[in-house]
């Protein structure tokens, strides 16, 4: 038993909600009592979206505890089968389900005789995988499905496009701007000429795992989901992948640099005239689209030479925030980590030349001991970071999930690409300057000196609170506590109570 | 009116395969009234997700509340639950130094039978700190009902109502309350003389002092609230003390009150809405002889103060998917305002404890010609849709 008050990583029947509601036309359906379907609200409330949510919940209750799931579970799938109409429906397992060891497996081979759609199992078990990899497991599950079934329905079109062509596996629902950088990857292989086979799962349909085959290579912007696929595709079909993550003016470098490889070897020719120089791409992009580049050099971001952070996230984000930090604006990072356990190895081999510290952990505890260890000048980490720099009184810019909703922002704010490194160099910016600012503010004594006096100068008749009256008015909330004290005096000197 | 109204309620039950929160969800609001708990949450990731989701920033303030997270070795009983629970809890009382820990059992540990209520009494009597538990998962109940399986559990605690023999009708009577000569107020509090009056619900304080006002107001002292504010200040109960609800939720807490600490229950409607409220007073005022006074001025008033939103509504059309058993008194309130109400879902209906609002609710109805609306527990989505 743990004691815990926050995870940076939820359960894994999120991770494959995730998954599934990404996708379009496909439903999950949770094995779980009342009340595990909270993964509805939270889409609806963070993501913003005006798409009903499709996952509803098979519900487990003590007939399902007496009797066993299978009728319930069988009668769920088939009804939203003739409701719906989806193409997959995706039995999602919770760690209700984990204990109760129910062969759920069997109950969808039952269900798939007689349903008009497919119905997959996912298999992940609650106590042995989170939220992350149980997302990278059920992709590569979905895309394995249908690449197997496609296989023996004799329908698998494996003949390579002609034209460049790439595949971008891993843009997700409720990911960390997800949707953002999934534009300004668009944005970028468009200036590249590479065409975009299929973007999965993110608005792709189940019918387009069967075409990914065609494309030249396989794009993996984030480590965390994706890298499953990518892994499988490259094993049974021979397709590269990139996975380095195009974030920060450098990475966007080798990124671009390694896809040139992969096209330049997969040799085949070359039918549209507009050929790509890729170095004089890059080239313009880093020094005159991206601003960061010549922002950092100059003497506003020179201020901050030296300063120290304390990064820590996602492995992906963690380490691109790291090596963008000490690489292109020349700050010091005291301390990064991450709470991807599992990818500990990779994450280590990345940052280990940017950084003092390193830190791998899913105790947010220790997270924040360090921070008040080191004292950085600023900190750039997920929305529990945010508050441990409150608690602490300083700055922190929010570069990983667990986000919360100001970080699914209705407006356009990629991490990646070259738009990226200007939405990057905002916050970082911004952290530090206003940090100083509070500094600044303390140095020469406090705020508005205007409004002090008009305080104090708001009544010439002092009213008289009694002592129960003062209770009632403590119950009050304190950050509104002032205004209902003045409203209500104002209330009381128009009807002439004076005490 | 010659209209034909259907006059008697009917009630149905379906499969229950809607949508609720989980009743853990009780924690979130419960931690913030009970000011010297602590809530430890006894189950998996998914229900520590869903709090952190559900506090949302609070969770942050390092609020009164834990999870115990089960891990594999506790599942397959390698670990021994006691002594985890028992580093947690000494851990718990060195950082928080709380008046009472509330263990919150959840789905997984009724479905491995975790016995916490067996656990419970030991601990507490190791650590020195007193252990509820209340057993609120998803597979019993609903939403709100957690709030209900705490509160039954805490009613247990409440110590005995001391009645000295022959005394308690000399208590407090009208002649004690004139002035002394050295009083200054000019108002003076009076109180008739009653049996004890203890309110059980879970309001936020300045709720509680608006109720205990106008209760106040009708000379009628309320002597406690369970929940309150502190858990060291919980009212005392017995044979011969009057207890009130004002959350429809609380069928179980009412039960406990009634049949374990001998309680007499006041059944009324619930103070939703200025329709409930009246009647909510109308109902407490009889049992200890009182008249109520100038409620029906007051109840106008607030319906002429909401006279813009009910011209907006009347005539408009409503429908209860049914999550947090509010659904009568709210369907009951909005009738009231002129709307119609086609159906009531709720996922659990306790009639007994809600008798008087469903005869409240049949009332409005014949009195604003509306035909009284089904009510379904545990409601189906699919058929409803």
């Amino acid at each position: 038993m743990k004691l815990a008050h926050w995870m940076y990583a939820g359960p894994a029947h999120i991770g494959t909600l995730r998954v599934a509601s990404s996708f379009k036309n496909v439903h999950a359906i949770m094995h779980a009592p009342l009340g595990d379907d909270y993964f509805n609200v939270m889409r609806s409330m963070l993501e913003r979206e005006r798409n009903f949510t499709p996952a509803t919940a098979s519900i487990v209750d003590r007939h399902v505890l007496a009797r066993g799931s299978k009728k319930r579970v069988v009668d769920n799938i088939l009804r939203k089968d003739k409701e719906e109409g989806p193409n997959l429906i995706i039995l999602t397992p919770t760690c209700t389900s984990s204990i109760l060891q129910e062969d759920l497996k069997n109950f969808v081979d039952r269900a798939s005789i007689i349903s008009d759609c497919n119905v997959i199992f996912a298999d992940v078990d609650h106590y042995q995988v989170n939220e992350i990899q149980a997302a990278d497991r059920t992709l590569e599950q979905v895309v394995r499905y249908y690449l197997e079934k496609s296989h023996r329905q004799e329908t698998l079109d494996q003949f390579v496009t002609d034209a460049p062509s790439v595949n971008i596996i891993g843009i997700l629902t409720l990911g960390f701007h997800n949707r953002h950088d999934c534009r300004e990857l668009r944005r970028l292989l468009k200036d590249l000429d590479i065409r975009i086979n299929q973007i999965i799962p993110e608005g792709g349909s189940v019918e387009d795992p069967k075409n990914l085959p065609k494309a030249r290579f396989n794009l993996i912007p984030y480590r965390e989901v994706g890298l499953m696929t990518a892994m499988y595709l490259n094993k049974e079909f021979g397709m590269p992948y990139v996975s380095t993550t195009p974030m920060g003016a450098v990475d966007m470098a080798a990124c671009i640099r390694q896809i040139k490889k992969y096209l330049d070897t997969l040799a085949a020719p070359i039918l549209s005239s507009k050929r790509v120089d890729y170095e004089s791409y890059i080239d313009g992009q880093t020094r005159f689209v991206s601003q960061a580049a010549w922002f950092s050099r100059s003497i506003d971001c020179q201020n901050f030479t030296g300063k120290e952070t304390v990064v820590f996230g996602d492995a992906t984000h963690a380490a691109s925030i790291t090596k963008i930090l000490a690489r292109e604006m020349g700050i010091r990072v005291s301390c990064t980590g991450t709470y991807c356990k599992h990818d500990a190895e990779w994450f280590k081999e990345q940052i280990k030349d940017f950084c003092d510290e390193i830190i791998i952990t899913d105790d947010h505890a220790e997270v924040g001991d360090i921070i008040a260890r080191v004292e950085p000048s600023a900190i750039f980490g997920t929305q529990m970071e945010r508050h441990i720099g409150k608690r602490l009184e300083i700055p922190c810019g929010v570069i990983s999930a667990p986000a919360h909703i100001q970080n699914f922002s209705l407006g356009y704010r990629p991490f990646l690409g070259y738009e990226g490194t200007n939405q990057i160099a905002d916050p970082v910016y911004n952290s530090f300057a206003l940090g100083m600012e509070d500094h600044l503010l303390e140095i020469f004594c406090g705020h508005d000196t205007k409004e002090i006096m008009t305080k104090s100068l708001s009544t010439d008749m002092s009213l008289i609170w009694n002592p129960e009256s003062r209770l009632e008015l403590n119950k009050i909330p304190r950050f509104v506590r002032d205004e209902v004290e003045r409203n209500t005096e104002k209330f009381a000197r128009r009807k002439g109570i004076l005490n | 009116m010659s209209a034909k109204i259907d006059e008697t309620i009917t009630f149905e039950c379906e499969t229950g395969n809607y949508h609720t929160f989980c009743p853990i969800s009780c924690v979130s609001w419960l931690y913030q009234k009970i000011e010297d708990s602590f809530f430890l949450v006894v189950g998996t990731k998914t229900c520590g997700y869903f709090l952190q989701n559900a506090l949302g920033v609070m969770i942050f303030a390092e609020p009164r509340y834990a999870m115990a997270e089960l891990e594999e070795g506790d599942i397959s009983a390698h670990l021994n639950d006691y002594e985890e629970l028992k580093t947690l809890c000494i851990r718990i009382r060195k950082d928080r130094d709380p008046s009472v820990i509330i263990w919150i059992g959840t789905c997984t540990t009724e479905i491995i039978k975790m016995d916490l209520e067996g656990m419970a009494p030991k601990l507490e009597y190791e650590i020195g700190v007193p252990i509820l538990v209340a057993r609120a998962n998803g597979l019993d109940y609903a939403f709100t009902q957690g709030e209900d399986t705490v509160l039954a559990v805490m009613a247990h605690r409440c110590p005995e109502q001391e009645f000295p023999i022959g005394e308690s009708k000399e208590t407090i009577t009208k002649t004690n309350l004139f002035p002394f000569p050295l009083l200054k107020e000019k108002k003076l509090v009076e109180y008739a003389n009653h049996p004890p009056l203890v309110i059980f619900g879970s309001l936020p304080s300045n709720l509680v002092s608006q109720l205990d006002t106008e209760l106040r107001r009708q000379f009628i002292k309320v002597s406690g609230w369970l929940p309150a504010q502190r858990y060291a200040d919980l009212p005392s109960l017995g044979d011969g003390v009057y207890v009130c609800g004002v959350n429809p939720f609380l069928g179980r807490t009412a039960t406990t009150l009634i049949r374990r600490k001998k309680c007499e229950l006041i059944v009324a409607p619930f103070p939703i809405g200025p329709d409930g409220t009246r009647a909510w007073i109308e109902k407490i005022c009889p049992v200890f002889g009182m008249e109520t006074q100038s409620l029906e001025e007051r109840e106008e008033r607030v319906w002429e103060s909401l006279k813009d939103y009910l011209y907006l509504v009347r005539g408009k059309s409503v429908f209860f998917m049914g999550d947090n058993l509010l659904e009568i008194s709210l369907a009951r309130f909005l009738i009231r305002c002129g709307m119609i109400v086609y159906e009531i879902g709720i996922p659990y209906m306790d009639k007994r404890y809600q008798a008087a609002e469903l005869a409240l609710l049949q009332d409005t109805c014949i009195r604003m010609c509306i035909p009284i609306p089904r009510i379904v527990e545990k409601p189906d989505n699919s058929n409803q849709i």
